[in-house]
């Protein structure tokens, strides 16, 4: 086994309902889908974002386009307008999310290296 | 039939939408105005003018390609009414005159959402509006409320487009239902039609938020995604079976594919199997999305059951004042500089005896978004921005706040800078307060009313 930072294995969005935020995290390859739903639990979650997010954490599985939605309760310091936080809306807890690290099988680890990241020498000029 | 989405929220790109109507053939232009934010916004202005409250944006813009949507027969949806719907019909139809539409255009005026003028009497005749999340009765913040406005549902959009409305104008309708109004129209869906009506929520989900389908704040290697300046907002095609395939028009920038479809559909939802609207609960689960390429995206399988009983209603009231302040420090030993001079600040505002509710230190380019995870600071990093915000219920405290940033320059830790542009901002809180009423307290009050241009 390999740990990797789920960054290498989904992309994911955030946004904003009240004081909760929800992050839908998707595997880039369907097949590794399984392995987000095994070791991206709430539990896991709670814990990774323990300093951002003081209430609970719920997931919910929608298989079938290879994703996981996560509700983070009292998440935003209030909520939308109330929140003094840069991030209010929870635009950016998906980015957050994705710094988390999990164990993978040691030929996905290999076949995910450079994944969801800009690569060396990338620069806006080239198209 | 085609349905295209020309603005995400107030303030997109003013452009989209005359790209969808000149890009290529579409059949309906719907444009999203509303946020959970904007229609306060709208009701403060109407109250420094009556004659305002509505997207005043959208009134240009429909001057504009006025025209073009009646020669090609593009029939408009919007929600750009705000808390002033009939001030922004009359102002459309002064438009469509001067671009060249009368006797040619009918707008049809949707109104009914707003409660602001009956809320007491809705309170006394026993409707709490209770907060969802806390369970406390309105009556608690009414004399502070701004606006209140019910989520309405497909049905009078469809209404107008039955009598051959050529531009639909809502106040608060339900983003998703300026997409799947047209769909139902078109296509002839019944409202008891629920795994139809919950792909057209599923389809408006997906314009709802513009270019986000089409690649615009996109995670899915970002950088792949080419044109970014000449973004094309999302297209979609439907099917009577509620099958439907998400594009836009050719030649221009960004990309329809898996994932930018993928990202949207999970965007802002809460239990996909139970996605709440005022016409059907709509299940995101059963949902497949099929990459046909050539930025082609097919989506199927939505199902839906019915509607709860009660819609939902988005009530803004005042709840304080804010203000954020920044300083920039520098190396060496950036962040502890920043660090200490917030502690400076903080022991000042506690000596001046100020009542915040809530105080917040954050170094913006370190830890103001993921917070602890980043870990400490190395003594190395070069600049960090120190923020402090602060919360209170009056203004007086927020406002002596704003004259304490600047003396820290002369009177804190050294090497700090950017303070140029002044004090900080006072900004009101509008909060939200969002809550359940039955529908027959709100369904013999919506109307539609057509007029000719």
């Amino acid at each position: 086994m390999t740990r990797v930072q789920l960054v290498r294995l989904a992309h994911a969005r955030s946004g904003d309902k009240g004081d909760t935020a929800n992050v839908g995290v998707i595997a880039y390859e369907p097949e590794h889908y399984q392995l987000l739903r095994q070791h991206v639990t709430a539990e896991r979650v709670k814990a990774h974002l323990a300093e951002l997010v003081r209430g609970e954490v719920e997931r919910f599985e929608l298989p079938k386009v290879s994703a996981l939605n996560f509700l983070l309760h009292e998440a935003l310091g209030g909520g939308g307008t109330l929140s003094l936080r840069t991030d209010s809306q929870g635009k950016v807890l998906s980015t957050a999310l994705l710094r988390m690290e999990i164990d993978v099988p040691d030929d996905v680890a290999h076949a995910v290296r450079g994944r969801g990241r800009v690569p060396a020498g990338w620069s806006p000029s080239i198209r | 039939m085609r349905v295209a989405a020309g603005q995400g929220f107030w303030g997109d790109e003013l452009e989209a939408p005359v790209r969808q109507v000149e890009g290529g053939p579409i059949d309906y232009l719907v444009l999203d105005y509303l946020a959970e934010v904007t229609m306060s916004i709208l009701r403060k202005q109407r109250s420094r003018d009556p004659a305002a409250g509505y997207a005043r944006d959208f009134v240009s813009l429909m001057e504009r390609i006025f025209p073009a949507c009646v020669s090609r027969g593009i029939r408009v949806v919007s929600n750009a009414g705000g808390v002033n719907p009939e001030g922004c019909a009359q102002a459309l139809v002064e438009a469509g005159k001067r671009a060249g539409a009368a006797g040619k255009a009918t707008v049809a005026l949707v109104t009914g959402d707003d409660l602001m003028d009956r809320l007491e009497h809705l309170i006394d005749e026993g409707h709490e509006l209770r907060h969802m999340e806390s369970g406390r009765p309105l009556a608690e913040v009414l004399g502070r409320v701004q606006s209140a406005n019910v989520y309405l549902g497909a049905a009078p959009i469809v209404d107008a487009l039955g009598r051959g409305a050529s531009v639909v104008l809502t106040g608060r309708a339900v983003d998703a239902a300026l997409t799947y109004a047209p769909m139902a129209h078109e296509l002839g869906w019944s409202f008891d039609d629920y795994d139809r009506l919950a792909a057209g929520v599923v389809a408006g989900h997906l314009n709802e938020c513009g270019a986000q389908s089409t690649g615009g704040n996109c995670s899915a290697e970002w950088w792949t995604i080419p044109d970014l300046a000449n973004v094309g907002f999302p297209i979609v095609e439907a099917e009577a079976d509620g099958t439907f395939v998400v594009t836009k028009h050719p030649g221009t920038g960004g990309v329809v594919n898996r994932a930018t479809v993928t990202e949207q559909l999970v965007y802002e939802i809460g239990d996909p199997s139970a996605y709440m609207g005022p016409d059907v609960v709509a299940d995101f689960t059963t949902v497949e999305i099929d990459d046909l390429g050539g930025d082609r995206v097919r989506v199927r399988g939505a199902t839906g059951r019915p509607p709860p009983e009660r819609l939902k209603v988005s009530v803004a009231y005042s709840a304080g004042w804010k203000s954020a302040g920044t300083l920039t420090y520098t190396w060496p030993d950036a962040a502890a500089k920043a660090r200490a001079a917030s502690r400076v600040l903080l022991e000042r505002l506690d000596r001046l005896g100020l009542a915040f509710a809530e105080t917040h230190v954050e170094l913006v380019g370190w830890d103001s978004t993921h917070g602890a995870l980043v870990g400490e600071p190395p003594a190395d990093l070069p600049e960090v921005q120190l923020r402090v915000a602060v919360r209170a219920d009056e203004r007086a405290p927020v406002e002596r706040f704003t004259r304490e940033i600047a003396p820290l320059v002369l009177t804190g830790p050294p090497s700090v800078t950017g303070y140029a542009t002044g004090r900080p901002r006072v900004d009101e809180i509008v909060a939200f307060w969002p809550a359940l009423i039955e529908r027959q307290a709100v369904e013999p009050h919506v109307k539609v009313e057509m007029l000719r241009v």
